[in-house]
Order: structure tokens, then C-alpha cells, then sequence
């Protein structure tokens, strides 16, 4: 991996080096680095791109790492990855994908992940999005990432993911349906500049009996940027929903949040906020009572939004 | 010291709220007081430089702060504890202590601070100041903040409103403390008597102007007489709250 590679690297998935545990690193649309555990295996497709990831039922405190770094100017890479998390373990899956590019043709990188998230299992998955180019390259990053979560009964997933500096374009697509039991907490950060576009789309069916959802989603759009969030929230049983969308205006922004409930039970309890707005000037006020700059008080309250 | 020229302000739709007011502040605890919309918020916003006088001076330690902002006024040694705490979305107590600080602030500075604002650091330093708090957390962590800062000059717009059940004891304590280890000023606006209690000396605003200023036993005997009169019912029923 070159200088380039590597600093993506430590941008998508924090790693200096290789990971311990699991990983499958994914580099310029072929496997560069995998490694396997007793209780988790990476097998590699035979009919498209991606791999299987399967997590023997039980297996406790293990992580998989799977980064994708895309630094060849022009690549679309297009990757199918499955999750198979097995009954009652308890995992981390750390995935994220970095594109520099410094060309002029565009480079794409789509993701279509697939949960399936056994009995009474519990996952974390990090997911982090990330793109850099040099001044004066009219090459484009864009990056459409596709999760699909199955819970099964007493499954439970906590999903992070953000997406804070250089995708020019992005349309991110998050389906769920949860089982008896099941529990999905989604919080999802993203901040776009410039011209950058980006549309964010959840759907979660809570079909199982006493099923939840909480899905939080925190926005920055700054100088002429565009965002859309929806999300949609089916109540197909006795059950609990939430959904929250947070945004910051900044400049010459324009964001468009659709929240969406909708109930076929009457014991379903859906709930959604949603709020516009730019920094309050309070906020930044007191901040600046503390000795801080108008420009640094700005750059704390959005970096602790995004947190 | 501070000292305050001439100021007066207007709003834009030319409504006078602070009219000719001279003072000299160099006490250690000087407390503002009047009626309700007699302008000490006002004042105490324009001494921190979030309101812009529309004439007269600032000075500072003899230095004219009267053009600074915010930000520069802060950075010279003027500290301010917000009436309404102000709430921030994914900052904790510790980025906010942190920042009042001016340096990553360790876990047992955390303690020293809060606790002496009765809360326990453990349980709070990582917590959102958001919502989740009641009004009477973020009013103490408002608090422990510009005790953090151990500015020169605080100014601390009526902190006795909504401290629920921490006493007036220990907040006084927190202004004894704050004396000590700054040798600085503090500049209180409040209504309550007890605090009116420790003051070296009392400013009573009405109407926009500085109605009186002098030692608390000299001044503390007219505000009763005055609000006894009643001209400020507001004084005299806090005063029977506490």
C-alpha cells in the first residue's frame, strides 16, 4: 500500500496497521490483505463481486474490519458484501470506504451490504465514508452505499455511520426489518460543502411483536450544497418507533427532510422530529464568552453535532 | 477594575434602556439591582460586549474595551454566566469545562470544579449539555464554568434563579472561592436578598439609570424603604420567597 492508500486507511477505519482480529482490505476493486479467525470466515463470491462474512453462532467479543480504498482516478467499484452474524454472538464490524481521487474521470464506489443478524445476536457496525482529491482535478467521488438488515427474534444492531468530508455525491440507502424482539439503533452523520448532493433514505418494518427502532440522523450542509433525508417507519405490530432528523443550515444550503410513519396496528407507536435550522446564535455566543472566535466557536458546535 | 463612561443604549426602534451611566467597579462583590426592566441585563450584556452601547466607554484596567467584542473581551479577563444556560447538541460538560478552562480539563479539575457546585464529575462530565439536563443542572454547570475560567471580572446575570435544591450557602461559597483565587471582581445581578447580603457594595438601577451606588449598609436600607413604597413589588416578594 502506498502513502495515499494507507492515510484512506486511517481515515475510513482509524488503523495505522493491519487489524487485529478478522479483515478483508479491499484496495483499488481487488483484495489486497484478509485474514480469518477460528470463529469468523471470509470467502470471497464466485458469481459478482464482494464476499461472505460468516460468524459462527456464540462468537463473542471479535471485530471484522472491511475498509475499501479506491485511489485509481476513473475505477468503479461495485461490491456485494453478506453478513451471516450468528445466533446469540456479539460482534463489531467495522467498514468504511475512502476514494481519493486526483483525476479527472470520475471514481464510484457502491456497497450493497447484507445483514443477517441471528437470534438474540448483537452487532455493531461502524461504517464511515470519506473522499479527497487534489485542487484543480475535475474528477468526481461518489459513493452510493446500500445496507440491508434482517434481525431476527432478540437481535439487536447499533449502526454508525457518517459521512463528513469530500463525496460529491452520494444516495444512501438504509432497509430494515426487525423481528420479534429485535432492536435497531441507527445514527447516522453526514456534512456536505461545496456542490456536494446527498440523498439519505431509511425504511425499517417493524413486523415482530415489542420490536424498536430508533434511527437519529444529524446533518450539516454548508455554502451550496444539497441534502434529503427520509425516513419511513412501518408499525406492522405492537411495537416502538423513532425517528429523528437534526439539521444545521449554512450559507446557501438546502435541505429537505420527509419523515414518514406509517402504522397497519394500533398498537404501533411511531414518533418522528425533525428540525431546520442554522447554528443559534446564543450557542455561538456563549462560546465566544469562553474566548473563542466566531469561526472557532461555529467549527465546535459542528463538530460536537456530528459527533 | 471596571469602569463605565457615559454609557447608554437604544434599541433600534429608539426605545432608551440604559441612560448616562457612570461607575466605577473595583470591589470584590458588587451586586446590581432594581426593578424589572430597570436595564441590568442590559448592562451586564454590554459589559460583555454581546450588546453595543450606543454611546459612552468601557474601560478595563484603564483600557478601553469599548470596541472589542466578545471574543476580545473574553480573552482580556471578562468572564459572564448566562441568565438561560445555553444548551448544545453533542457537547458534553467536559468540552464546555474544557473550553471555559482553555485546556483539556483532567477528571479530577472536573471534580474540584463541579463538585463545588454540588455535582458529582463522574456522573456528569460525559454527558450531553443538552435537554437530558434539568434547568437546574445546566444553571450549575453555567456556573462551574465561569468558575473555570477564573476571569478578572465575572459577571453572573441573576445565578440564583433556578439552583433548585442547591443552597445559597454554597453558592456564595463559589463567589468567595472565585475572589480568592482571582483577587478579581464579580458583578452580580440579582433581585435576592442574600446576595444583595454579601455585597461590598450595591448599584440600584431604575428606569435605566443608576439610582443609587454605595456600600450595602448604606444602600440596603433605601432599596427596602424604596420597594416598600411599592415602586418594585417583585424585590419585596422575592425577598419573602428566600
Amino acid at each position: 500500500m502506498d502513502a495515499i492508500q494507507k492515510n484512506i486507511l486511517k481515515e475510513v477505519a482509524d488503523l495505522d496497521a493491519l487489524p487485529v482480529g478478522a479483515y478483508n482490505i479491499r484496495s483499488n476493486g481487488a483484495t489486497s490483505a484478509r485474514n480469518t479467525t477460528a470463529n469468523i470466515d471470509i470467502v470471497t463470491k464466485e458469481d459478482k463481486p464482494g464476499i461472505d462474512i460468516i460468524i459462527k453462532p456464540g462468537t463473542v467479543h471479535e471485530s471484522v474490519h472491511i475498509p475499501v480504498v479506491v485511489s485509481q482516478a476513473g475505477l468503479k467499484d461495485m461490491v456485494y458484501n453478506d453478513f451471516y452474524v450468528g445466533e446469540g454472538s456479539d460482534v463489531v464490524i467495522v467498514a468504511g470506504c475512502g476514494i481519493h481521487n486526483c483525476g479527472d474521470a470520475d471514481s464510484a464506489h457502491d456497497g450493497i451490504h447484507t445483514f443477517y443478524v441471528g437470534k438474540n445476536a448483537k452487532l455493531r457496525y461502524i461504517e464511515k465514508h470519506y473522499g479527497e482529491g487534489e485542487e484543480g482535478t475535475r474528477g468526481k467521488r461518489l459513493m452510493n452505499p446500500t445496507t440491508v438488515v434482517h434481525l431476527e427474534e432478540g437481535a439487536q444492531m447499533i449502526m454508525e455511520t457518517s459521512q463528513i468530508a469530500g463525496i460529491d455525491d452520494t444516495t444512501r440507502i438504509t432497509t430494515a426489518d426487525l423481528a420479534a424482539g429485535a432492536k435497531l439503533d441507527i445514527h447516522e452523520s453526514i456534512m456536505t460543502t461545496g456542490e456536494q448532493n446527498a440523498v439519505s433514505n431509511f425504511t425499517a418494518d417493524l413486523n415482530g411483536e415489542n420490536c424498536s427502532c430508533n434511527i437519529v440522523s444529524r446533518a450539516v450542509a454548508r455554502d451550496k450544497s444539497r441534502q434529503h433525508f427520509t425516513s419511513r417507519l412501518n408499525g406492522n405490530n405492537v411495537c416502538s418507533g423513532h425517528s429523528e432528523c437534526d439539521s444545521i443550515m449554512m450559507d446557501e444550503a438546502y435541505v429537505l427532510a420527509t419523515p414518514e410513519l406509517a402504522a397497519s396496528c394500533t398498537d404501533a407507536s411511531l414518533i418522528h422530529e425533525a428540525a431546520i435550522g442554522k447554528i443559534a446564535g446564543e450557542q455561538l455566543m456563549k462560546l465566544m464568552t469562553l474566548g473563542l472566535t466566531e469561526q472557532e466557536a461555529e467549527e465546535q458546535i459542528i463538530s460536537g453535532f456530528l459527533r | 477594575m471596571l469602569e463605565l463612561q457615559h454609557i447608554s443604549y437604544q434599541t433600534e426602534d429608539e426605545k432608551e434602556l440604559l441612560y448616562d451611566i457612570n461607575l466605577k467597579i473595583d470591589d470584590h462583590f458588587v451586586v446590581i439591582t432594581g426593578p424589572n426592566g430597570s436595564g441590568k441585563s442590559t448592562l451586564a450584556k454590554i459589559i460583555a460586549g454581546i450588546l453595543t452601547p450606543t454611546g459612552g466607554k468601557i474601560l478595563l484596567d484603564g483600557e478601553d474595551i469599548t470596541g472589542l467584542n466578545i471574543t476580545e473581551r473574553a480573552n482580556k479577563g471578562v468572564g459572564y454566566a448566562f441568565q438561560q444556560p445555553v444548551r448544545f447538541k453533542g457537547l458534553t460538560v467536559k468540552d464546555l469545562m474544557s473550553l471555559a478552562a482553555g485546556k483539556e480539563a483532567k477528571v479530577s479539575e472536573l471534580c474540584d470544579v463541579l463538585s463545588e457546585v454540588g455535582l458529582c464529575a463522574k456522573e456528569y462530565i460525559n454527558r450531553d449539555l443538552d435537554g437530558s439536563l434539568s434547568g437546574g443542572e445546566l444553571k450549575r454547570i453555567e456556573i462551574a464554568m465561569t468558575l473555570a475560567r477564573g476571569a478578572k471580572l465575572s459577571i453572573f446575570d441573576e445565578p440564583e434563579a433556578g439552583i433548585d435544591l442547591w443552597s445559597f450557602q454554597k453558592l456564595i461559597h463559589v463567589f468567595e472561592k472565585m475572589v480568592q483565587a482571582t483577587d478579581g471582581n464579580i458583578l452580580i445581578i440579582s433581585h435576592q436578598e442574600r446576595i444583595l447580603d454579601i455585597a461590598d457594595k450595591i448599584v440600584y438601577l431604575k428606569d435605566g439609570q443608576v439610582a443609587m451606588y454605595d456600600s450595602r449598609e448604606k444602600i440596603l436600607p433605601n432599596i427596602l424603604k424604596n420597594t416598600g413604597g411599592g415602586s418594585c413589588q417583585v424585590l419585596l416578594d422575592k425577598g419573602k420567597e428566600a
